[in-house]
């Protein structure tokens, strides 16, 4: 398949694989920062190829992960509204809540509906004008353009039985809470090469010249990795602090104008609580004023819930790149896929559920 | 007193509560759906069962069907209800030879559409060669089934000299599929409301006993056969270690995967050792009649892809996979649901 064989050539990557051990001279701790790029680190076991010196720490790029608990129990309090056919992606349903999931309320009774787009949750509210139709809609900058897009489009159909859940956060406020904590080892980034997409990589020139961390934007095919990887590494042995792109086939600087214009025309920024990490200032998307009717924390008011975290679960040190998911106690024991504890065991972006598909026995 | 009488089913659009009650009604579904359909000496009887003349070893399976939506890109429920236990009997080694069909309706399916999936298991039923000798129908009321739920139970003989069963496969064995995988489990997915898009991708459901048949003409030292439907190859292939005892060393550039599954599981973030296929088969084999078997189920329609994927291995039993980037790493049995309900 054009776009993606040729990186998963294995020739390619042996090739990188001989360069990064030549380059690589010290120890170095570096990020990969989204779910999809940990996922492939993962699902082809990328650390066989790296020297020793190299640590890939995974950072908080899983969405799923990152919802905070509150706003899982606000929408399992929606869920059980009368009239309410609750939809979210896949992954969001299995998630815990304080005392549930989504799809043990769906076994429950309650409508809860799966889609791979939000445009099609807005075809279910066009379906159903008898129903009130709540999208919790989740991501980082990637998916945050189709859910805007949503709201114009069911502004358009002039419908007023759809409303989002929102919980969208933003990747450069975690980097940068990231480089604040007292106990962080991270040298340097491999950025998320979707967001970045969408977003251009201006915000990661400030980071890096704030921070004097190398960043290096980069994709999720293993030879995109690897390469993200060997520049990366290279700065770092050179001492330079850049932002260099190995995405190019993708990423721009300034990023997709279109899709930044419609996520700012319909959400604006708002302190957001990251699930095991906590607030965040200016990390999250909130619904604006001029489209409070399709709010569904303003027109359902399910008020203040009281959320429990499980005590064992130290999902918010691996989500921060400070643990790894086996020094958690709980990790393949109390807390298995089937079982999970913490959101990161959930999704298959998860670091926990990666280390747990792909590496345990 | 005018005594009316019952509207033959043709008059129903819609399968009611009295189909499945017992009465006229019942008997007219039987006799001029069901018997007329699928109708044969035992059928025709309308007995409370079959009785049955058979020799020799006797494998036994049975299996349920829910699958949504009911009709899907290259069949429907009724393939799968056939298709299903005529391969469950492959897989124990047996020449599939008479099933049973239980039916629960939820009132109000359409009568068009029942009567489609019954010629369906007509066909199927033809295609692979068995009979149909006893069924059972049962309508429940609205909201308490999904439409249509079937089961099928099936017997068939087990000829000598063969003996099937996942503890049989030692290391050193090879892994062969009958062909490309993750079909029947996109094409659902494709036509599933909120998942679906424009693909051609259609089912892979077929009866697997010609093919079989084809594979014990080479030899009958076949040590493992197994269907890989819910759960996928990466789901089957880990029951098989778990029951031996014994590794599976898989190689990715092996598997065959059409080039829109692929595409598919890209967008959709699936992996395909893990979707389900109707109309495939693990084989596994001593290393020898390896190659023999393969070009021999090669030249077969529903054999043209086949490869050999892996090998059994000496190890713990766990499933293990040489990447397309030649890294190696686990591949463990699915945890929960990749995607919603399949079949």
């Amino acid at each position: 398949m054009k776009y993606i064989d040729e990186y998963r050539d294995i020739n390619v990557v042996k090739a990188l694989t001989t360069k990064i051990q030549k380059v690589v001279k010290h120890p170095w701790n570096i990020m990969e920062i989204c779910g999809g790029q940990t996922h492939s680190i993962m699902k082809y076991n990328l650390s066989e190829f790296l020297p020793e010196q190299l640590s890939l720490v995974h950072g908080p790029g899983c969405p799923v992960c990152v919802t905070s608990l509150e706003k899982i129990d606000k929408a399992l309090a929606m869920a059980q509204m009368k009239d309410v056919i609750l939809v979210s992606f896949g992954d969001m349903l299995r998630v815990p809540g304080s005392e549930s999931d989504l799809l043990r309320e769906k076994s429950k009774g309650a409508d809860v509906r799966m889609v791979y787009s939000p445009l099609d949750a807005v075809r279910i509210a066009s379906d159903n004008p008898h129903k009130n139709i709540v999208f919790f809609a989740i991501g980082f900058e990637t998916t945050a353009p189709v859910n805007a897009l949503s709201v114009i489009r069911a502004k358009q159909l002039r419908l007023n039985n759809y409303f989002i859940l929102s919980s969208q956060v933003l990747v450069p406020p975690a980097i940068k809470m990231v480089l604040e904590l007292e106990d962080s080892s991270i040298q340097g980034f491999l950025a998320p090469g979707h967001v970045c997409a969408i977003t251009g990589y201006n915000e990661y020139v400030f980071l890096a010249t704030k921070f004097r961390v190398p960043f290096v934007i980069t994709g999720f095919e293993p030879a995109d990795i690897l390469k993200g990887i060997l520049t990366l590494v290279r700065q770092l042995e050179e001492g330079r602090s850049e932002v260099e792109n190995e995405y190019r086939r993708v990423v721009s600087k300034d990023g997709n104008q279109h899709a930044l214009k419609m996520i700012y025309d319909v959400f604006e920024l708002t302190d957001q609580e990251w699930r095991g990490i906590g607030i965040i200032p200016e990390s999250g998307l909130k619904v604006r004023e001029e489209y409070s009717g399709f709010d569904a924390e303003k027109h359902f008011n399910p008020g203040t819930v009281n959320a429990r975290e499980s005590g064992t679960c130290i999902a918010g040190r691996i989500l921060q790149g400070v643990s790894k998911p086996p020094e958690c106690k709980a990790f393949g024991r109390e807390c298995i896929p089937e079982h999970p504890l913490g959101a990161p065991m959930v999704s298959f972006e998860g670091a926990c559920s990666a280390y747990y598909r792909y590496k345990s026995s | 007193m005018k005594i009316s009488c019952p509207l033959p089913i043709n008059k129903y659009d819609i399968v009611t509560l009295a189909h499945g009650g017992g009465g006229k009604l019942s008997d007219r579904l039987i006799h001029d759906l069901f018997i007329r359909e699928l109708g044969n000496s035992w059928l025709n009887t309308a007995h409370d069962g079959a009785v049955l003349e058979m020799n020799g070893k006797i494998a036994f399976s049975t299996d349920s069907f829910v699958v949504n939506p009911l009709f899907f890109p290259g069949g429907n429920i009724g393939d799968l209800a056939v298709n299903g236990t005529v391969n469950d009997l492959v897989c124990c080694g047996a020449v599939p030879e008479y099933l049973s069909l239980g039916l629960i309706i939820e009132e109000g399916l359409k009568m068009d559409d029942l009567r489609r999936i019954i010629i369906t298991i007509k066909n199927a039923a033809i295609n692979a060669n068995v009979n149909i000798v006893t069924g059972d129908t049962k309508v429940v009321e609205k909201g308490k089934g999904d439409k249509l739920f079937i089961n099928t139970s099936g017997v068939g003989t087990v000829p000598e000299g063969i003996f099937i069963s996942p503890e049989r496969c030692i290391p050193g064995d090879a892994v062969i599929i009958t062909g490309n995988i993750a079909d029947h489990g996109i094409a659902i997915i494709s036509s599933r409301e909120g998942l679906s898009f424009e693909s051609t991708i259609r089912s892979d459901t077929a009866p697997l006993n010609d093919l079989a048949n084809v594979l014990f003409e080479i030899t009958k030292d076949i040590h493992v056969l197994r269907d890989p439907t819910r759960g996928g190859v990466a789901s089957a292939l880990n029951e098989i270690c778990n029951s031996s005892g014994h590794g599976i060393l898989l190689e990715e550039k092996m598997i065959p995967v059409s080039a829109e599954v692929k595409g598919a599981c890209e967008i959709m973030g699936f992996d395909p050792l893990y979707i389900a296929n109707e109309g495939k088969l693990l084989i596994i084999l001593p290393q020898k009649h390896a190659g023999g078997v393969l070009r021999a189920i090669r030249k077969h329609s529903l054999g043209k892809d086949a490869s050999i994927i892996g090998r059994v291995t000496d190890g713990p039993p766990v499933v293990k996979i040489i990447t397309l980037v030649g890294s190696t790493r686990i591949v463990d049995m699915i945890s929960g649901e990749q995607l919603p309900r399949i079949c």
